[in-house]
């Protein structure tokens, strides 16, 4: 918005000077909510008690992170989050390279290799993104059941694809229909099959919309609380099982430093993800199409 | 034998019929040009050529296999789309060796075929470019190219110049007049230019309504067409139309032009054009269709033995083009359009006298606007 010409004239600079002044209040009041906890979670559990919520640490620790993630009790066991961390990542990162590869090709065929009920399966598509996660939670355990994976890491995999696949489908669909057709019947002449042409045609124009469906995928499956406390057994929970655990296991006095350690640590990846990512997710959210 | 036959061919898309019934066949090395307003079908009858779309029946025969339900590939077409439909990940040099890279010949090969196309398309500075980075006219000589680099049976042309500025198009036009000069090739391509149907044509296919109305060589389709429609259709300032009454007139006819309240103009109908059916339509409404160019300058002289006839009337507008000037003149109840010499001195509202060359007129019924005479 460099290039807007406008009359710097005192009147408007005291609009802007406010509308800023509003805009820094209302980030502010956005952010207290982390801030404090990152506060919390550095102060040694005597000043927590002694002072207020809004009071800066006075000697920061890290013993409340260490804590969460080696030591704390979750339930039965002591052993911290960090063991819950790392099967999170093994159930998040198949889940998402899998949900997001068959999302590309489901929108890729739906869109570029069209057959007769296509539309009608794209509709039974979106609305797999309307179905409520509790509606599913019996069928599902049944079916894991069946397949001899309930309470694994395949399983928990199993569940969040077949839920994802809805919204990476919409998420490709919809770039896809942006790409002309010619393309791909360009190359369909030049002799390139269903494959090649995904492959060597499509794949590298998609990647702001594979930003788009691995960001969303991500946070999605790994805030995902329902499905991990249903569906894991105790080592295959996911981070957000055992942070619930650890902040429902009473041993005495309260530890607020380590809960809100251990919720920042369980919340960092995501954290992580959008601050690195999040500028090609708006990119992507707002690309309608790559001109030929 | 015919490089490629259409035969009886149909397209319909859910209840709507896009083809119906479309036959055409051209001989190797022909340029076929499909031209018609849009919506016609011709785009339809490329994918169908080109195996893009199935036909709903009919067959289509390349070199004289039939390869109705061979895919796309294995038909040996090439195809150059409106958009140009450039890979746009790749760059140019890469866009044009992929249809050979998908046909497995040998890499030092596709390079001198890329090496060879770059070199007639002069585009040997822009190889290592993504599509991007491309004006539209380089756009359209690296679509060309990917066109140009395999060597199919059939190339297919669907409005390749359309994107492209006044200039840049006449300078393709003629480019790719050479290049069919040179390679010989059946082409079919479609367009919406006359200059270019007209210049480019071995044959010409007017289209309506997923018809074909008329085929036949680009001098048949102006001078001789079947119906009105393929009259008003080809030519630019298109065809005037006018009304008429036939009347017969010692052995002969003549066209009375009813003129509110001025005298009737009466054109006299050569003997040497009166064919059989005429005597029917004696006394009755009739369209008369005259080319602008039809007309000329009194003193001008018509070419040969023909005199031409001499009508007068007031014009109206005056239009020059620079090469010659378009007169608009009523003439009974409708306006013409007249093509004069660059010279003629006229204003608007003067009285002019026209010489009518009516040995290239065309007659037509009023009603069924099929071709009479
Ligand atoms: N996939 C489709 N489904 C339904 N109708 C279609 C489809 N493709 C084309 N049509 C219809 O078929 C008719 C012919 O379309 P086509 O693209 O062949 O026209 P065209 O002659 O190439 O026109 P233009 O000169 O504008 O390119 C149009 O009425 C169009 O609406
Ligand atoms: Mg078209």
């Amino acid at each position: 918005m460099a290039n807007v010409i406008r009359r710097q004239t005192p009147a408007a600079r005291l609009g802007r000077g406010l509308l800023y002044g509003v805009l820094i209040l209302a980030a502010l009041f956005y952010i207290l909510p982390l801030v404090v906890m990152l506060m919390t979670s550095v102060k040694p559990l005597s000043e927590i008690s002694a002072g207020t919520l809004l009071s800066l640490p006075q000697n920061p620790t890290l013993e409340p992170w260490a804590k969460a993630w080696g030591e704390a009790c979750t339930g039965m066991r002591c052993d911290g989050i960090g063991g819950y961390f790392w099967n999170s990542f093994a159930i998040v990162i198949p889940a998402v390279l899998i949900s997001t590869t068959i999302g590309a090709l489901n929108g890729y065929a739906l869109t570029k290799w069209r057959f007769k009920g296509s539309e009608l399966v794209f509709a039974l598509m979106l609305f797999g993104c309307f179905i409520p996660f509790q509606v599913v939670l019996l069928p599902m355990a049944q079916t894991l059941g069946w397949l001899g994976i309930s309470s694994s890491r395949a399983g928990l995999i199993l569940v969040h694809v077949v839920f994802g696949i809805a919204f990476t489908t919409l998420f490709f669909r919809n770039f896809y229909v942006g790409i002309p057709n010619e393309l791909v019947s360009a190359a369909k002449l030049d002799g390139a099959g269903f494959f090649r042409i995904f492959w060597r045609i499509l794949l590298p124009v998609s990647a702001p919309i594979i930003v788009v469906s691995v960001i969303w995928q991500f946070t999605q499956i790994w805030n995902d609380f329902l499905f991990g406390v249903a569906f894991s057994a105790h080592n295959t929970q996911p981070v957000t099982v055992a942070l619930n655990n650890l902040v429902n296991t009473s041993t005495g006095v309260r530890e607020y430093n380590v809960d809100m350690a251990a919720a920042m640590i369980a919340a960092l990846p995501t954290l992580v993800v959008y601050v690195l990512a999040g500028k090609y997710f708006v990119r992507g959210l707002t690309a309608g199409s790559v001109k030929g | 034998m015919a490089a490629l036959e259409i035969h009886n061919v149909r397209k319909e898309f859910g209840s709507e019929q896009v083809l119906k019934n479309v036959s055409i066949s051209i001989d190797s090395g022909e340029f076929l040009i499909l031209v018609g307003p849009s919506g016609c079908g011709k785009s339809t009858l490329m994918n169908a050529i080109a195996g893009l779309e199935p036909v709903t029946s009919g067959n289509i025969y390349i070199d004289g296999e039939d390869v109705t339900w061979r895919t796309p590939a294995d038909r040996d077409i090439a195809m150059v789309f409106q958009s140009y439909a450039l890979y746009p990940s790749m760059t140019v040099r890469q866009n044009i060796s992929f249809g050979l890279e998908m046909r497995k010949v040998p890499k030092a090969e596709r390079e001198q075929a890329v090496e060879r196309v770059a070199d007639l398309l002069q585009i040997t500075h822009l190889l290592e470019r993504k599509p991007a980075q491309l004006s539209g006219g380089q756009r359209q000589r690296v679509a060309m190219g990917r066109a140009l680099a395999r060597e199919p049976k059939v190339y297919l042309f669907d409005e390749p110049l359309s994107n492209l500025d006044a200039k840049l198009r006449v300078d393709m036009r003629t480019e790719i007049k050479k290049l069919h000069q040179r390679l010989g090739t059946t082409i079919v391509y479609v367009t919406h230019d006359q200059v270019e149907a007209m210049t480019l044509a071995d044959c010409i296919a007017v289209m309506r309504d997923g018809n074909i109305l008329q085929l036949g060589t680009p001098d048949e389709v102006y001078n001789n067409p079947v119906d009105m429609f393929v009259a008003g259709f080809m030519g630019s300032p298109s065809m005037n139309f006018i009304r008429a009454t036939l009347e017969a007139a010692g052995d002969g006819y003549v066209l009375r032009i009813a003129t509110p309240g001025e005298d009737d103009v009466l054109l006299p109908w050569p003997s040497e054009r009166n064919v059989a059916g005429l005597v029917e339509q004696l006394d009755k409404p009739i369209i008369l269709g005259l080319r602008p160019e039809h007309f000329s300058e009194e003193d001008v002289r018509l070419s040969e033995q023909a005199e031409g006839t001499l009508m007068e009337a007031k014009v109206s507008v005056v239009e020059p083009t620079g090469a010659d000037i378009l007169l608009r003149l009523p003439l009974g109840e409708q306006e013409i359009t007249a093509r004069v010499g660059p010279k003629c001195a006229i204003a608007p509202g003067e009285r002019l006298s026209l010489r009518v060359d009516m040995a290239r007129a065309v007659l037509f019924d009023a009603e069924t606007e099929q071709r009479l005479a």
